[in-house]
């Protein structure tokens, strides 16, 4: 069973002054099957986690390990990360301009899979997965997230997510900038992978909005560059009611 | 891509639109056009039309000092049925029709080559073959002339292949009858040291299409100058280019459509690729529009990629609309750099890097590819962009 494990994980950014470290000490496990919920108030390093397990150039690891099934994830490149299953939807995805959809899906599952899928069951594979998702298949042709309202960047996101199948799965805040049917319809997605039980989810949001579609099995609250608590799906519960004051000194975030 | 966005330290994307009553694309050059070189100056560097070239490089074509040697280039011409291939002395009275020399490398061409090359395409022959122009360079210096001419309703393809080392400063007109068709593709793949400058004149005649495509891998100093100019109304020009700049490279293109005529379209684009240290690219586009030009429609675009650290672009739009009485113009230019976000979005989903820098190149020239229309030479230039990508890695 796949388990990505993330131990006392320390990154920093370069900023004006220097370097800042914004990750301080992240620990979790994450196995195939579950899904992790993780919460935390604005500017607390929640996508600073999800772009370092990708790899993201900008973010210096200057502690802790990241393994999945032991492999050392720190060490691999970006692509490798993602060949090795790891899949990063983003919370604000990059157009490329000149690239079709089309063809970037092609050339990313052959990459992830290993070899070029047939193409008859591909382009069948590709329609049904944008159909379920609500997308006109008109996208195929456009130029990837060029000109996407956000909740159509955020539905390509989970697009890739159902036709690249990775073993884990981290979603940074894929339900910002979504209203009630888009968020409904890109959970569904999700859930219709995590449903297969082989991928491992950890959920970045803000919000517990999404978490009333995606059910979490863990829950952990982000502060300050580290998790400050962790429980079940009742801690969502208590962040509705509460919000996230007490983990934040002084109430100054969030 | 963003117009203008993340443009690389020390270059410019000027761009201007002026509504002048007297052209500053004439007054600018700090001499009237001339057959004869003796009526230029030697240019210093600071001139409007060399203060982007490196005139050190272009080894003395400019201050009269390049001599032509005698296996400077050599020509071959593969025409099919319907086409005449001459070569003649100076005083042949075909030459120079389509435009004259506007600055002193183009003079001292016209002033110094020794024997022309004709190609007439009979009036209403339509070839069903590209006429093929081969000019290799031999390791020496040349001055060169070209004609090509098409009778009223002839329509060509003529593919110009330039290969080799060579000094070279060279004229080439093209002349079109009425209702004629010529597409020319020119291709600067020299060797490293080449140093190629050439003005390019076309003389579009009436209800005359005229495509050029200008295709710049090669070189040490490439300066390439395409005019066009309107022999009567209805004409159009498409003007297609596509450069890739490596390291240490300056290629330069220069273009002025002029708009003298009523009636007459015009579609400017080119796009270029840079990588490695030094490289320059430098385009001017400049489009004007007289008085007389009622009707006009024109646009034109520059697009400029910059692969890595260290290259320089240079792009300036210039148009000018001395009439109020037109169609349509425009212009655009804008140079963005391969983004890092773009590569990561690739890479983070399993593409290898070489292989994201290969889908975002190859899109970027994509569009402007599929617009020659002609499917071997669309594949070619696909093929030699992705080598140069390889040569990168
Ligand atoms: N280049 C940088 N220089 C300085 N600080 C930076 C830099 N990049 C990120 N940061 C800071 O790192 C912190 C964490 O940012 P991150 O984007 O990870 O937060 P987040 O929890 O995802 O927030 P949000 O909920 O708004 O998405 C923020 O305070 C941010 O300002
Ligand atoms: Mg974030």
């Amino acid at each position: 069973m796949a388990t990505l494990e993330i131990h006392d994980l320390h990154v920093s950014v370069e900023a004006e002054n220097g370097p800042r470290e914004i990750l301080k000490g992240v620990d979790l496990t994450i196995k195939q099957g579950e899904t992790h919920a993780v919460m935390g108030p604005n500017g607390s390093g929640k996508s600073t986690l999800a772009y370092s397990l990708a790899g993201h150039p900008k973010y210096t690891i200057t502690g802790g390990t990241v393994t999945l099934d032991g492999e050392d994830v720190l060490e691999m490149s970006v692509d490798e990360r993602a060949r090795a299953g790891v899949f990063l939807a983003m919370q604000y995805p990059v157009e490329v301009p000149g690239v079709s959809v089309s063809n970037f899906l092609r050339t990313s599952a052959t990459a992830v899979r290993g070899e070029a899928p047939k193409l008859r069951t591909w382009v069948k594979e590709v329609k049904e997965a944008m159909e379920k998702l609500h997308m006109d298949p008109a996208f195929a042709e456009r130029n990837v997230n060029e000109g996407f309202s956000g909740g159509e960047k955020k539905r390509h996101e989970i697009l890739q997510l159902e036709l690249l199948k990775p073993k884990i799965a981290i979603l940074d805040e894929t339900d910002s900038g979504l209203d009630v049917d888009a968020l409904r319809i890109v959970s569904e997605g999700v859930n219709r992978v995590r449903e297969t039980g082989e991928v491992g989810t950890l959920l970045i949001t803000h919000y517990t909005r999404i978490l009333r579609y995606i059910k979490p099995d863990f829950v952990h609250v982000f502060a300050n560059g580290r998790i400050v608590e962790s429980g079940g799906a009742e801690l969502a519960d208590q962040l509705e009611n509460e919000g996230y004051d007490k983990y934040v000194k002084g109430g100054a975030s969030a | 891509m963003a117009e203008a966005q993340n443009i690389p330290a020390g270059s410019t994307t000027a761009g201007s639109i002026a509504v002048a009553a007297e052209s500053t694309v004439a007054t600018r050059m700090s001499a009237p056009p001339s057959f004869d070189v003796a009526d230029f100056p030697v240019p210093h560097g600071r001139e409007e039309e060399w203060r982007f070239t490196p005139l050190e490089r272009l080894r003395g074509l400019h201050d009269g000092t390049a001599v032509a040697t005698g296996e400077g280039v050599k020509v071959e011409i593969e025409a099919p049925e319907g086409v005449t291939v001459e070569t003649v002395g100076r005083d042949d009275e075909r030459l120079g029709r389509a435009g004259t020399p506007v600055d002193r490398v183009a003079a001292q061409a016209y002033s110094s080559f020794e024997k022309a090359s004709v190609v007439t395409v009979a009036k209403e022959a339509v070839l069903a073959e590209p006429i093929r122009i081969a000019v290799h360079g031999e390791g020496g210096v040349a001055f060169g002339h070209q004609v090509i001419e098409l009778g009223a309703f002839a329509e060509a393809v003529v593919v110009i292949d330039h290969t080799g080392d060579a000094v070279l400063a060279a004229n080439v007109d093209y002349v079109l009858g009425d209702g004629a068709k010529l597409t020319v593709v020119c291709v600067q793949d020299w060797d490293e040291k080449a140093v190629h400058v050439a003005q390019h004149n076309a003389l579009v005649g009436r209800d005359a299409s005229f495509k050029s495509v200008v295709v710049t891998f090669g070189g040490d100093l490439v300066r390439i100058h395409p005019r066009v100019a309107y022999a009567a109304p209805g004409g159009s020009a498409e003007l297609f280019g596509l450069y890739f700049t490596d390291a240490g490279q300056h290629q330069e293109h220069r273009l002025l459509v002029d708009h003298n005529t009523p009636h007459c379209t015009s579609n400017v684009a080119y796009k270029g690729a840079l990588q490695g240290q030094d490289a320059h690219a430098v385009w001017i586009g400049d489009v004007l529009i007289q008085a007389a030009a009622e009707g006009t429609d024109t646009y034109e675009l520059n697009r400029n990629l910059v692969l890595t650290d260290g290259a320089r672009v240079d792009s300036v739009p210039n148009l000018e609309i001395e009439t109020g009485e037109i169609a349509g113009a425009g212009h655009a230019s804008a140079t963005g750099r391969f983004d890092d976000e773009q590569l990561f979005y690739l890479m983070s989903r399993g593409i290898p890097e070489i292989e994201a820098r290969r889908l975002v190149v190859r899109g970027f020239f994509a569009e402007l590819v599929q617009q020659i229309g002609l499917p071997d030479v669309e594949e070619r230039l696909i093929a030699k962009i992705e080598a140069e990508l390889e040569a990168s890695v």
